[in-house]
């Protein structure tokens, strides 16, 4: 027993002197860290992933303590890339300057706040308004919304995220929440509360919706990487990189955070089911993200789309 | 054989030797106090700065909670009901935030207190020694799981659990499985007293129900001033009619039935006590089958898990109590002609009653100081309860409350915002100095009693 602990001891040291070693050698040629929002960090995530795979000796950290954190990280110098759901707020701007850090964003995705519900809700759609009662506790039964006769159960994101700005700037509008919402740390545990509570009503990236919740169309517009990206979808928003100064160009953080305009990046961000900002690409292998979607309705000001792309989620 | 004689040769000689290597030099003593001076001083260093830490996180998270009451104030802090940290003007009322820690503290503290105690008994005095071998380590293996696997089983498991319908079900069957051999248990004990002092029995009922009544009265009256006051006034009343109950029945005596009517009065004393407490075992069992749970995630959802946390720490520090009564005592009691469980009640427990106490608040701190189960599964809804006992509806912590919002709350953001949290920092830290001086108090004045008798 000893002996294989020391022998498992020597290993652990062994791997973490490797380790120390590696990181000095790679600290030589570069280290990006990232930390920020928890919605953008798959983007980060998977840029990252995509980006050691082409740069060996690049090694990228990715955390995700929400956008807050990462302005104050940025602010304070501990990384180099901030990733916001939200825009930087007047004070943080503030506070960047007088630290003699100057904020450029980078938007590299939109997202799409879907509201969701039970899949065996009802209710075919929804509006603005309503959401924004729904919250402020002015309706409290789906029956009066033509549903069920059940108590509408409130899931908010914590007021440390940006999904929870988002939701406040595009939905709430300046009004409060009712205090007997529920609140939750993080996209996942909202769709972990939707899916398991029939009477539930939250807000989740479009990214983040997927079997087990119900995408409402909002104002009548399906959320879909379409509506999203022609500004139709009401709750939908631009996601950022946020580094100090534009990165010097040619440099391994000047094409991280460019990366989101190269077809690649754009491959990327589809995959994880954002929306890019630039030039819409034809899609392919979407078809597993098209199961059981009704066609969104039409809108005459939506742009001219790949028909595989018109559909929503499942 | 024959290396015997050397050995003990050898034995001898090594006994000569040692007085004269005993005497040191000048200066090997020197060395050797300085030494030991050097060494008193390094431990003394290492002990004073764990308690200096202490200290050190007192006033650190003092330094930045004073910033909040000097931009604030008190009032809004304590008394406010609307929390809107974020919004704009932000509210900062943590008033719902105190009651959900009470609340949920206390919804843990009915679960692992009697459980708890109840265990911990059962292991020190029931249970063979060799059973108790193994149970043991395995319930004290409840307290090494982490909370974040609670906070997980919370949420996915008893969240869903709860609100769907069997949540309802799985409360009336813990209702009936509790209170239907508790309610038995004390209508037979109730009317074997009859049966010998009718007057007595009737008296503590009658203590029991006019307690329960005056509380309920000044609830209602306390309930338009503040929910805390009515928990409190709750909380501080029930032990207190329990107490004017066991001082009626030590002093109320009454006539004693004559032999021949006992069987007859015994009779009577089941048929009406048990009749009563089958009709409120019954209603309340119907009662709670029948209430809607809207939400699982909610009070009784974290109550349950932090009384689930709170029992290894209760049961083991009370067992270790009851361990520390002795022998004398229990065999004491057993020369008297007390039966095991007029042993227990009447001499062990209560001998072992300070350590007990300090066992229950020892949990309790351990329930009220959790954070990430209560973060995950209490739903965090800034609310007071309606009714302040409604443990259904969901409630947020301050525990919560400050890992929750430590993210935005910079100090480069946002200045009330982030004090605030320092100040809720304070209050707990308060809370737990003032738990933990308590229990230690209680313990030191039962063993000053102890030895003055």
């Amino acid at each position: 027993m000893r002996g294989m602990r020391s022998w498992v001891c020597g290993l652990a040291t062994a791997i973490v002197l490797a380790g120390g070693a590696a990181a000095q050698e790679t600290a030589d040629k570069a280290k990006i860290e990232i930390d920020g929002s928890t919605t953008v960090g798959p983007i980060a995530k998977a840029f990252a992933q995509e980006y050691m795979a082409t740069h060996p000796g690049v090694n990228v950290t990715v955390g995700e303590s929400g956008s807050g954190n990462g302005a104050k990280s940025l602010i304070n110098g501990t990384c180099a890339i901030a990733t916001m759901s939200r825009f930087m707020k007047d004070a943080e701007f503030k506070a960047a300057v007088e630290k003699g850090v100057f904020p450029v964003a980078h938007p590299v995705a939109l997202d799409g706040l879907a509201i969701v519900v039970h899949p065996s809700n009802p209710i075919t759609g929804i509006t603005i308004d309503q959401v924004r009662d729904i919250y402020t506790g002015k309706l409290t039964n789906w029956k009066e919304l033509g549903g069920p006769d059940a108590k509408i159960v409130k899931i908010s994101r914590d007021t440390n995220s940006g999904t929870y700005e988002s939701f406040d700037h595009f939905v709430m509008q300046g009004q409060k929440i009712a205090a007997d919402a529920e609140y939750v740390g993080s996209n996942g545990a909202i769709k972990q509360r939707v899916q398991s509570t029939p009477a539930a009503i939250g807000f989740i990236g479009l990214g983040f919706v997927g079997r087990g919740v119900k995408a409402l169309p909002v104002n009548g517009v399906q959320p879909t990487n379409a509506t999203v990206q022609s500004g139709l979808y009401p709750i939908a928003r631009p996601l950022y990189f946020f580094t100090n100064g534009y990165p010097a160009m040619g440099t391994h953080l000047h094409q991280l955070c460019t990366l989101y305009l190269t077809p690649k990046g754009q491959e990327i961000i589809e995959s994880i089911g954002f929306v890019p900002v630039t030039h819409y690409p034809p899609a392919g292998g979407d078809a597993d993200r098209a199961e059981d979607a009704e066609p969104a309705p039409a809108k005459p000001a939506a742009p001219p789309a790949p028909p595989a792309v018109d559909k929503p989620k499942g | 054989m024959s290396s015997r004689p050397t050995t003990l040769a050898r034995d001898g000689a090594r006994r000569l030797a040692p007085p004269r290597r005993l005497l040191l030099s000048d200066r090997t003593r020197r060395v050797q106090r300085l030494v030991g001076a050097l060494g008193h001083g390094v431990l003394l260093v290492i002990t004073s700065s764990s308690a200096l830490a202490v200290l050190f996180i007192f006033y650190f998270i003092a330094r930045d909670a004073v910033p909040f009451f000097q931009l604030r104030g008190f009032a809004e802090f304590f008394a406010g009901s609307a929390w809107y940290p974020a919004a704009n003007p932000p509210q900062f009322g943590a008033y719902p935030i105190f009651i959900g820690s009470l609340l949920v503290t206390l919804g843990a503290a009915a679960l692992a207190v009697p459980l708890g105690v109840a265990a911990a008994v059962c292991l020190s005095d029931i249970l063979p020694f060799g059973v108790r071998q193994y149970v043991k380590p395995v319930i004290e293996v409840l307290a090494a799981i982490p909370s974040v696997a609670y906070g997980f089983f919370a949420l996915v498991v008893l969240a869903p659990l709860l609100q769907s319908g069997h949540g309802r079900t799985l409360l009336a069957a813990a209702w009936w499985c509790v209170a239907g051999p508790g309610a038995a248990l004390l209508v037979v004990l109730l009317s074997d007293l009859a049966a010998e002092r009718p007057v007595r029995v009737l008296a503590m009922l009658g203590t029991v129900l006019g307690g329960l009544m005056v509380l309920t009265l000044l609830g209602t009256w306390l309930a338009s001033v503040g929910t805390l006051l009515v928990i409190l006034a709750w909380v501080a009343g029930l032990p207190l009619t329990g107490w004017a109950t066991a001082r009626v029945g030590a002093h109320v005596g009454g006539p004693s039935v004559p032999e021949r009517r006992r069987g007859l009065v015994r009779l009577a004393g089941l048929v009406l006590l048990g009749g009563t407490a089958a009709a409120i075992v019954w209603g309340v069992g119907s009662r709670l089958g029948g209430l809607p749970i809207d939400t699982g995630t909610n009070a009784l959802n974290v109550a349950l898990i932090l009384g689930l946390m709170a029992l290894p720490t209760v049961i083991s520090v009370s067992e270790d109590a009851l361990q520390a009564v002795g022998r004398e005592l229990r065999e004491g009691a057993y020369a008297l002609g007390a039966t095991r469980s007029e042993m227990l009640i009447g001499v062990v427990i209560p001998a072992a009653g300070s350590g007990i106490c300090a066992a229950v608040i020892l949990g309790l701190m351990r329930a009220v100081g959790e954070t990430m189960v209560v973060w995950m599964a209490s739903g965090n809804a800034p609310q007071v309860p309606q009714p302040w006992y409604n443990l259904l509806a969901p409630v947020r912590t301050l525990t919560a409350t400050i890992a929750g919002e430590m993210g935005e709350a910079d100090h480069v953001t946002g200045s009330a915002r982030y004090h605030v949290l320092f100040a809720m920092a304070l209050v707990l830290l308060t809370i737990s100095f003032a738990c933990n001086f308590l229990s230690e108090w209680i313990v030191r004045a039962a063993a000053h009693r102890r030895r003055g008798r």
